[in-house]
């Protein structure tokens, strides 16, 4: 049967017409409004690779009716950096080399972002616990964890050390 | 595709649509949507999302009665929130062990019961402390123990046209835990489980299993040697004493071989699970 509603996705309104009843969140962002940065892998929750925040909770899009969406704040990658510059998250991702084929990338600075909205001063355990959702078949996650660590001691002024200045593991 | 924010609404959409699809967090309805089944509902739009509806996203803890009453859709994260991380223990450190984040934050207990896999993570708590299910559709409510509830692997005696409200549970005076076995701790599907739950008032203990029948049971042998094997004035146990109980406990489970693990090995996972809660709510003082 077809739907007609409207989702709001990094705080515009968009129309989505001629659903079907059983699209996925995911679907609707990919296929419909071309918004590309959140990927698709498994379609079953279990490689984070779809995560988005939805009323600021985070989610796998691919496990979201899209219809029962509306009225809800829909945020994806493409909505954490606006105004074009990359948040804290992604500068330190690229500082520590904690990127290889990008393709698990989004996925993860979402909910590296849910993180340390909630914790900003989320230790190694709170870390590693809020990423166990997410899938990496590249790094060996050591980088990744590294950056989002560098973000929590920055955020939370335990250390003078900038995103920038984060050596990685070389 | 209706979205009601009230429970009345939710069930005269039900009646209405006696087979529609319901869906409250969809960590395992959209499993399956994905997968290219329910079309018969979706090609009808007949599909209720269930998740706005306030009254099952509330908890009512009433002191007078030592019991909470959750509703259905209180998701994991919720569960491993205070109050009710404190209220119910068991249920918090089980809904920890749930997925990963994002399915704990849409995955709610009552998608748990109503899916009634063997392997639920919440189910042997709710098992092991005597959960009464609230039901509810157009014409009235009923309620039914949690183990006439489960019928078996993935059946139950939900009815059509009717939505699990409610899973009401005692607050227990003692310790209680839950500890699952899987290939690892992230994003895993228990092999084996259990919970265990002491209620220092009765000094009774309660012991239910996970994965190793074709719903969760109970050990009644097992609880009863514990009640009688422990020392409760000072809530300690003779090692020998806890291993007996997690042997007793293993005699209970009616494990499978299956592509996840194999009899022998669920089997000695019980007793190695039950022995370890035993000494953990029993360590002394
Ligand atoms: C990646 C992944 C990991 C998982 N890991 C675990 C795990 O570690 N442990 C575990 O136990 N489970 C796990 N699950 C399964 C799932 O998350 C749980 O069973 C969860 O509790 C389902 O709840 P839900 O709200 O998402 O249910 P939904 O998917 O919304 O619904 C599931 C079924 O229950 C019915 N239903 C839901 N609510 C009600 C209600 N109130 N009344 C009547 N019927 C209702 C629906 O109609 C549907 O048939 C996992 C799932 C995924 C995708």
């Amino acid at each position: 049967m077809a739907e007609h509603f409207e989702l709001h996705v990094n705080g515009v309104a968009r129309d989505v017409h001629d659903a079907w009843s059983g699209e996925s969140l995911l679907y609707v962002l990919r296929e419909r409004l071309h918004l590309t940065g959140t990927k698709g892998a498994c379609e079953e929750g279990e490689c984070g690779s779809c995560s988005v925040l939805v009323d600021d909770v985070l989610v796998c899009s691919c496990l979201v009716l899209a219809g029962s969406s509306t009225g809800r704040a829909i945020t994806t990658i493409e909505g954490m950096s606006a105004d074009g510059e990359p948040t804290d998250v992604q500068r330190a991702f690229v500082a520590a080399g904690a990127v290889q084929c990008g393709f698990c990338t989004p996925g993860l600075v979402m909910a590296a972002h849910a993180l340390l909205a909630a914790d900003p001063d989320a230790g190694e355990h709170e870390i590693r616990e809020a990423l166990s959702g997410n899938v990496c078949r590249c790094t060996g996650y050591g980088r990744i964890l590294d950056a989002v660590a560098t973000v929590a001691r920055a955020r939370s002024g335990a250390s003078a050390t900038a995103a920038e200045d984060s050596p990685g593991r070389e | 595709m209706e979205s009601p924010r009230r429970l009345d609404d939710a069930l005269r959409a039900l009646a209405f649509a006696p087979g529609a699809l319901v869906i409250a967090g969809g960590t395992d309805a959209m499993v399956e949507v994905n997968a290219g089944s329910r079309r018969d509902q979706l090609a009808r739009g007949e599909v209720i999302a269930i998740d706005r509806v306030s009254e099952l996203r509330r908890f009512r803890h009433d002191p007078s009665s030592a019991s909470v009453l959750l509703g259905a859709g209180l998701t994991y994260t919720e569960l491993m929130d205070e109050p009710l991380a404190s209220l119910l223990p068991a249920l918090a450190e089980a809904s920890r062990t749930v997925g990963s984040p994002q399915i704990r934050n849409a995955g709610t207990i009552g998608g748990n019961l109503a899916t009634c896999s063997p392997a639920g993570d919440a189910l042997p708590v709710l098992s092991a402390l005597d959960a009464v299910v609230h039901l509810a559709d157009a014409s009235g409510v009923r309620s039914l123990p949690v183990g006439e509830f489960m019928t078996g692997v993935k059946t139950t005696a939900l009815a059509s046209g009717e939505l699990i409200t409610g899973i009401e549970l005692p607050v227990l005076g003692g310790w209680q835990g839950y500890a699952k076995v899987g290939v690892r701790n992230a994003m895993v599907i228990a092999i084996a489980s259990a919970c265990l739950a002491t209620d220092v008032s009765t000094r009774s203990v309660r012991i239910a299993l996970g994965s190793v029948a074709p719903t969760v049971i109970r050990c009644p042998d097992a609880e009863q040697f514990a009640a009688e094997h422990v020392d409760w004035d000072s809530t300690s146990v003779e090692p020998d004493v806890a291993a007996r109980i997690g042997s007793i406990a293993a005699g209970a489970a009616l494990p499978i071989d299956d592509h996840r693990s194999t009899a022998a090995y669920r089997r000695r996972a019980v007793e190695v699970l039950v022995g370890r809660l035993v000494r953990r709510g029993f360590a002394g003082g």
